[in-house]
């Protein structure tokens, strides 16, 4: 061979829950990449194989996890495209690697045979050998290979065991499927699993021979293809033009005699292939010991119990929260500290100006404001992946199905809905699970009711500033009670909007749940990091890209424009009020030099605080400069935007500071955050040297212009409750769009979310005024 | 002669052979790919806390379903 060596492409394929990821994971060692399949949002994984060699470098395709060729879910349905060489930016694959559970052999074979009649070069990887082990299942491999006519590897993903055979059957199949074929030696027949019965054997043989005169370029995939496409009556209406009319009407009068002979042909294949797989399954196994309670079985029994099985999802629910709040505060001071210091540092680099001033206020404290919420989002992320790689994911959706099916979704809604609790995003692309399309759009309508990693930086700095911190019996905090309102009030809105919408717009019938509890499962540290690591970077990812962006523009937003002829009437005054307070000298230069020194003499942590001339000039000299940063701020852009917006939150208890966050987040949610810290930079009373005092006690300080307080508990809780419904995040609107494939129903979903945080907000302000708070 | 009864009325930890699906065939197709055929021996494991949804053993993997279906699944206990 000469040229640039070709590179293999080898697919992994096989039912949810088999180990399918835990085999990727082992055969690329960690280093697979995600992305997209071209213009759907379907997991791309994608690796080179470890130990393939450089002659014979192997690329990897992990497809998503599938039941059968007919597809119920967008994720099935990519599945089959692949292996029907159906995508275009998706290469013929060499080898087909199929994973079944060997614990769970009847239906993962089901799926192994459909796949193996496509006649790709196929190696099937027997996993979790151990578990069926102590199952008390003995498989006999060579037994099995034989049956199915293709190379079977006994293994253990997990441990490793039987990777390396199978690594070398890849390679060896990979080679061999393009080697030049030097006799005309004709390719194998393909292998069929299906005895059908007579009249729909007959008819299926007809149709085969339809597909092979019709579409001559897919001859070898004919067969299979023909009875999908007989057996499945979604194939016909959802994709019709993907046949000819020639092959639709052959499909529609077959069926039509099928059913006036009494045939169901709906479900004759999946019989016939049940039955075969059965016997095959009969043949290859010996039951060693008499079936009994397994582990999994035993932990179920506990885990989905009438009463303990709610009080521990509440618990672990629970627990998860509150160690989100908590624990987290260790690394986050640290970050608070090294943002400081950087900031500080690029201070001393680069003279005072505006470079400065952008590094330092734009820059740095932007990104830091959001990157200090990375331990919280890294926690959560954890969790997340801990429950879904130890099966409990599943339980949660079974515990939890009777309270989404009161409004009318099931329970495999939640886990969408639970993923959203770490960004609607993810949460928003893990409906594709749900078959039902309605029920799949309802869920994404209210996924980001749920409140998102994205709004706790928001929650905390609010409960920071605005909410005592009381505390009963040591635990029980009322910062932690309101976090906990707060994501409570997102879960109520959620199914109280999704009942709407199954009410009104997306009226349809309950779907069907068909839901496999799959075995629990030691979930392995290495994988459940690499999760955490992979969601956590995309949310830093995002904040340093866009984040920065946004910050930059916000301090550009807030500083100009510059007024000269400002800085100039408040320099004078400045000197003004120094000549009235030290009258002997006379020159201006020498009352700068007297403000300079009476501005680091008071900063300082051990000023003298009783009343003398010089402390009267050192306070009218910080009036100043709030009066003139205010001035400043309100004369900027941003200034003017927010108070452009002012009188439509005004009801609400906002002021145009408020309204400049609740702009600049719009474009995401944490930006409040930053924003404010931008805003509060600029208009704080001191900056100077005391800048390590936190965005929080700063916006504590901050005043009305009657002198009270702006974050006051209530007005706080308001702004809380407008964050918790409305739509401040332009991913979610992207993704939305891309999953629905229409622009109306992200609009519809950004103007009822955006409608109802202004209406819960204005609602809860005004009855908290009216209770007598302020 | 034992009589048909549903799936839903079988007691947790009892088995039957399922005789007839009554769930409409136009929903049921994912049903029978996942293994609940006419003639598949099922248990029922157990109704979930709020008695709803029922978890059931089929071929040796479990498998859960809405309550409502499982009334429409008829099996004959054994």
């Amino acid at each position: 061979m000469s040229g640039t060596v070709k590179s293999f492409t080898a697919v992994l394929t096989g039912n949810p829950n088999c180990g399918k990821t835990t085999l990727f994971n082992a055969l690329t060692g960690l280093r697979g990449k995600v992305g997209n399949y071209a213009g759907v949002t379907v997991e791309r994984k994608e690796g080179a194989m470890l130990g393939a060699g450089p002659d014979h470098p192997i690329q990897l395709l992990d497809l998503p996890g599938t039941y059968s060729l007919s597809p119920q879910s967008l994720d099935e349905q990519i599945a089959r495209d692949v292996l029907f060489q159906k995508l275009v930016d998706v290469p013929v694959p060499d080898v087909v690697i199929l994973v079944v559970d060997a614990s769970n052999l009847q239906r993962n074979l089901y799926y192994a045979t459909q796949v193996i009649e496509l006649g790709h070069p196929a190696i099937l990887a027997l996993n979790m050998m151990d578990v069926a082990r102590t199952n008390g299942h003995e498989i006999d491999v060579e037994a099995l290979s034989k049956a199915l006519g293709i190379p079977v590897v006994p293994m253990v993903a997990s441990s490793g065991e039987g990777l390396e055979t199978l690594k070398r059957l890849i390679r060896d199949r990979a080679i061999q499927s393009r080697q030049p074929q030097l006799e005309e030696a004709p390719r194998p027949a393909i292998r069929s699993f299906l005895e059908l019965p007579e009249r729909f054997g007959a008819e299926a043989k007809g149709l085969i021979e339809r597909f092979e005169q019709t579409l001559p370029d897919r001859k070898r995939l004919a067969a299979a293809e023909a009875i999908l496409v007989l057996s499945d009556d979604k194939l016909l209406g959802a994709n019709l033009n993907q046949y000819p009319a020639s092959i639709r009407d052959a499909v529609t009068q077959a069926r039509a005699r099928l059913e006036s002979a009494g045939v169901d042909w709906r479900s004759a294949a999946i019989e016939a292939r049940y039955a075969r797989v059965f016997a095959i399954q009969q043949h290859v196994t010996t039951e060693t010991v008499t079936p009994g309670e397994t582990f999994s079985d035993r932990l179920d029994r506990v885990l989905t119990h009438k009463f303990w099985g709610l009080a521990l999802f509440v618990t672990i629910m629970a627990l998860m929260f509150q160690t989100i709040f908590t624990v987290a505060s260790i690394p986050m001071d640290a970050i608070e500290a090294g943002v400081e210091w950087l900031a500080s540092q690029v201070g001393n680099w680069i003279g005072p100006g505006d470079l400065q001033d952008l590094l330092a206020n734009g820059v740095i404290k932007g990104v830091g404001a959001v990157l200090v919420f990375l331990p919280q989002i890294c926690l959560l992320f954890l969790f997340i992946s801990l429950l879904e790689d130890t099966g409990y994911m599943a339980r949660a959706a079974f515990l939890m199905d009777r309270f989404m099916s009161k409004v009318g979704l099931h329970g495999k809604s939640f886990i969408p809905m639970l993923s959203s609790f770490a960004c609607a995003i993810p949460g928003i692309m893990a409906t594709r699970t749900i078959e039902t399309p309605k029920d799949r759009l309802v869920t994404i309508l209210v996924a980001p009711l749920i409140s998102c990693s994205a709004r706790l930086p928001v929650y905390t700095i609010l409960i920071a500033a605005c909410i005592p911190d009381r505390r009963w019996l040591g635990v029980l905090g009322l910062p932690g009670i309101t976090l906990l309102a707060m994501y409570l009030l997102g879960i109520v809105g959620a199914l109280g909007m999704a009942w709407v919408f199954k009410k009104t717009l997306l009226r349809g019938d309950a779907p069907l749940l068909i839901l496999e509890l799959p075995p629990y499962k030691r979930p392995m540290l290495r994988v459940v990091l690499r999760h955490m690591w992979d969601r956590s970077s995309l949310f830093v990812r995002r904040a340093g890209t866009v984040i920065l962006g946004i910050n930059i523009l916000l301090w550009f937003l807030a500083t100009y424009p510059r007024s000269s002829e400002r800085a100039d009437d408040y320099e004078r005054q400045r000197l003004q009020a120094a000549e009235s307070a030290f009258t002997h000298l006379n020159s201006p230069a020498e009352f700068a030099n007297q403000i300079s020194r009476i501005r680091a003499q008071f900063s300082k942590a051990d000023a003298p605080t009783n009343a003398s001339p010089e402390r009267a000039l050192f306070e009218k000299l910080l009036a100043l400069d709030l009066e003139e940063s205010g001035s400043q701020l309100r004369e900027s852009f941003a200034g003017r935007l927010g108070q452009w917006i002012e009188p439509s939150i005004r009801p609400l208890g906002f002021d145009w500071k408020i309204g400049i966050g609740i702009v600049a987040s719009f474009a995401a949610r944490e930006v409040f955050v930053s924003t404010m810290s931008v805003v509060y930079n600029i208009g704080s009373v001191d900056d100077s040297n005391d800048g390590a005092a936190s965005l929080a006690s700063v916006l504590q300080q901050e005043r009305r212009e009657d002198g009270s307080k702006v974050y006051t508990t209530l007005t706080g809780l308001t702004l809380m409750v407008f964050y918790v419904f409305a739509l401040q995040c332009v991913s979610t609107i992207a993704v939305t769009r891309r999953e629905t494939n229409s622009w109306k129903w992200p609009l519809l979903q950004w103007v009822y979310m955006t409608g109802l945080a202004w209406i819960l907000a204005f609602a809860f302000y005004q009855s908290g005024r009216l209770l007598g708070f302020s | 002669m034992n009589d048909s009864q549903t799936l839903a009325s079988l007691k947790p930890g009892t088995r039957g052979v399922v005789t007839e699906i009554r769930i409409p065939v136009e929903q049921r197709a994912r049903l029978l790919e996942m293994g609940l055929l006419v003639g598949t021996i099922i248990e029922l494991v157990r109704f979930a806390p709020m008695g709803d949804p029922v978890e059931i053993r089929v071929r040796g993997y479990n498998l859960s379903l809405r309550k409502h279906e499982a009334e429409l699944v008829m099996v004959r206990q054994s």
